[in-house]
């Protein structure tokens, strides 16, 4: 393949000025920013094996449901042998407790729990899914994940003992704790000269 | 433990954190006390060799080891006095005299070499309940130079260290980009590739540190942090191929552990100087730093430089992942957290001497330690070697490179009397290295109490005694 240099001058050089201007820390000595099309294109089912998260508007959120009664089952079976029957977490796995502490974030001794810090019912559902349980993390169901969800959320008073959890429903749910979050502020100590 | 009262000031979570680590390096202190104290009964310093260029100690540590090692290894290979060799080391026999017999056979090793196992320095594990989700420290204080070995890099993990057939594995870039794509470990290595020198630090180094003086070494206080040369490509280059849609603002990084932990990443960090990272120091990624491919983003809190990396999702907004709401956020007095406190500020640290060191004798001293910032390059480096009353300017080794760690020296004649040393940096931001006092009020600790356990990099005082034993104290 032959390369027409002086065309090349001319199509790069507005390209390459931008690049100056972005990304000044990675600019390339030769000045070829690509394209390099390595790699293949990502098929919607490489992508949907793989795409589990769950966004706070509720996106990414499965299809399925299931409820309090129902997720008691999956708490008892799957979650109690390290979280706790009493959902406080069982001394010696590291597992947290999940319920509690609500009110004590400015106590001056917090204890932080889903019911007391965590902002939003997707990153329960999200980290449930990808993680949970320890001993076989991914291993639930999206109805069991919402079934543990609905129990753990039905403990702490956040989500109707009666009501169904689902994708719509979830995302819905406003978290005791959704505003106790402020963005970093940092430098906080000037002793600048 | 003396002078370790946790009262209910700190969560109980936070207070067995606290008394694990203390646990865990009492532990590591007494496994070298007892090592050398079997070995070099001679020794007069535990510290440093090559100390005192005009007063030469009748033994150095090596040339001592080396003289009982030979008797050992002269009794039989196995015997009891010779009985544990350190991690990455192999067991050879030491000759009486080197020079009067040939040395064992070149490559008889394999092709691949170890360190002298004379050298026993390790990381050492903070106790967590399951050691799957756990963490080490770097030995910082016997740390030459700027650059971290690969096998003492600090380590954190959240689901264990996964173990992965680079030919299996993939990158998928998706979300908001016009051609989602997905790479394997070849296609990645076909890109122009860039080496870098960088750091990275947990944010929670020092989180024993806030309230009072508690682990006694500078691997305790401070070994969350590490320096490698990395080399991988960069990011940009990645998002430049699959084209990121107007209005992209953040991408979850995702790993294959199984943890399969998340953080989300603002996009003016991916199009800075983040990297798509498989080598450090110069040979692949070392199973615990996320081989084959960890995400690098120099100056931010470690838990963002995801491994063993599996996937990019573009987005318009920030993921709130677990570890983003729930784990690596700052709580502060009051009841409000910060979030997404991911730049590491400056930090400094006189690493010789440093706690649980011994000085012999009144005398001269190189003071020597490591300096950082997340920001930039370190500026200047002062220290005190009076509790903080007079600053003076240490050498700084070049290269001084950007967000990397920055080793400072500084000539020191001690005159045996007590005194505290001191360190701070200044970044080239103008940002000048707090003391923790100043961290606390500026953080509206107020009353004693505190929340966070994350950020601190505030100055490190060491007292040295008049028996030059060296001790971590709080000095403002």
């Amino acid at each position: 393949m032959s390369i027409n240099i002086k065309n090349r001058g001319v199509f790069f050089a507005p390209l390459l000025s931008l690049m100056l201007i972005t990304l000044p820390a990675m600019s390339s000595s030769t000045g070829y920013q690509g394209p390099y099309n390595f790699g293949t294109a990502a098929t919607a089912a490489d992508i949907a094996k793989l795409n589990i998260d769950v966004m706070p508007d509720g996106r990414g959120l499965p299809a399925g449901s299931s409820n309090y009664q129902k997720g008691k089952a999956v708490y008892a079976a799957k979650c109690a042998a390290c979280h706790g029957a009493d959902l406080a977490g069982v001394k010696g796995t590291g597992a947290a407790a999940l319920i509690g502490g609500r009110g004590s974030l400015a106590s001056g001794s917090p204890k932080k729990t889903v019911e007391s810090y965590w902002p939003y019912a997707s990153t329960v559902f999200d980290y449930v899914k990808r993680a949970m349980p320890f001993n076989a993390p991914g291993s639930l169901t999206d109805d069991e994940v919402y079934g543990a969800v609905a129990y753990v959320l039905g403990e702490a008073n956040i989500f109707d003992k009666s009501a169904t959890l689902n994708a719509k429903s979830l995302a819905k749910i406003e978290m005791p704790n959704k505003d106790g979050f402020i963005p970093d502020p940092r430098p906080d100590v000037f002793n600048y000269e | 433990m003396d002078g370790n009262n946790l009262d209910n000031e700190y969560d109980a979570a936070t207070q067995a954190l606290i008394q694990g680590m203390i646990e865990a390096e009492e532990k590591a202190i007494t496994r070298r006390k007892k090592q050398t104290s079997s070995e070099q009964e001679e020794e007069q310093c535990e510290c440093k060799d090559g100390m005192f260029p005009d007063d030469v100690p009748v033994t150095s540590r090596r040339q001592f080891l080396a003289a009982t090692a030979t008797s050992a290894a002269a009794l039989a290979v196995g015997s009891a006095a010779h009985a544990a060799v350190p991690a990455g080391a192999v067991d050879y026999p030491v000759q009486d005299d080197p020079t009067k017999v040939q040395g064992r056979l070149t490559n008889d090793d394999g092709g691949y070499g170890s360190r002298s196992q004379f050298e026993s320095e390790v990381r050492w594990r903070f106790p967590t309940a399951t050691k799957e989700s756990s963490w080490t420290m770097t030995p910082l204080d016997s740390g030459n130079g700027i650059i971290t070995p690969s096998g003492l890099h600090f380590e954190r993990h959240h689901g264990g260290i996964p173990n992965i057939n680079p030919a299996q594995h993939t990158l998928v870039v998706h979300g908001m980009v016009d051609a989602p794509k997905k790479y394997t470990m070849e296609d990645l290595k076909r890109f122009p590739s860039v080496s870098r020198f960088h750091f990275i630090e947990c944010s929670g180094n020092g989180l024993t540190e806030w309230r009072e003086p508690t682990l006694k070494t500078v691997q305790g206080t401070h070994g969350l942090t590490s320096t490698t040369e990395w080399t991988g490509v960069p990011l940009s280059t990645i998002l430049r191929e699959v084209g990121v849609k107007e209005g992209a603002a953040w991408i979850l990084a995702e790993g294959a552990d199984a943890a399969v932990m998340t953080r989300s990443v603002p996009m003016d960090k991916a199009w800075d100087d983040a990297m798509l990272v498989y080598a450090q120091n110069g040979e692949a990624i070392r199973p615990e730093q996320g081989y084959p491919l960890r995400l690098l983003l120099p100056g931010f809190e470690g838990n963002t430089h995801i491994k063993w990396l599996r996937r990019l999702d573009i987005s318009d907004k920030p993921f709130m992942t677990r570890e983003e709401t729930s784990k690596y956020t700052d709580l502060l007095n009051g009841g409000k957290a910060r979030q997404f406190t991911l730049t590491m500020e400056a930090k400094s640290v006189i690493t010789f001497p440093s706690g649980e060191m011994k000085l012999p004798r009144a005398g001269f001293y190189e003071i020597s330690g490591l300096a950082w910032s997340g920001k930039g390059h370190i500026k200047r480096v002062e220290v005190s070697t009076d509790g903080g009353v007079n600053w003076q300017l240490a050498e700084l080794q070049t290269p001084v490179l950007p967000k990397c760690h920055t080793r400072f020296r500084f000539p020191w004649q001690w005159d045996g009397k007590p005194t505290i040393l001191q360190s701070r940096c200044q970044d080239e931001t103008g940002y000048v290295q707090p003391t923790i006092k100043q961290l606390v009020e500026a953080r509206g600790l107020d009353g004693g109490k505190y929340g966070s356990i994350y950020h601190l990099n505030g100055i490190q005082s060491w007292e040295v005694a008049a028996d030059g034993g060296v001790s971590n104290v709080h000095k403002y």
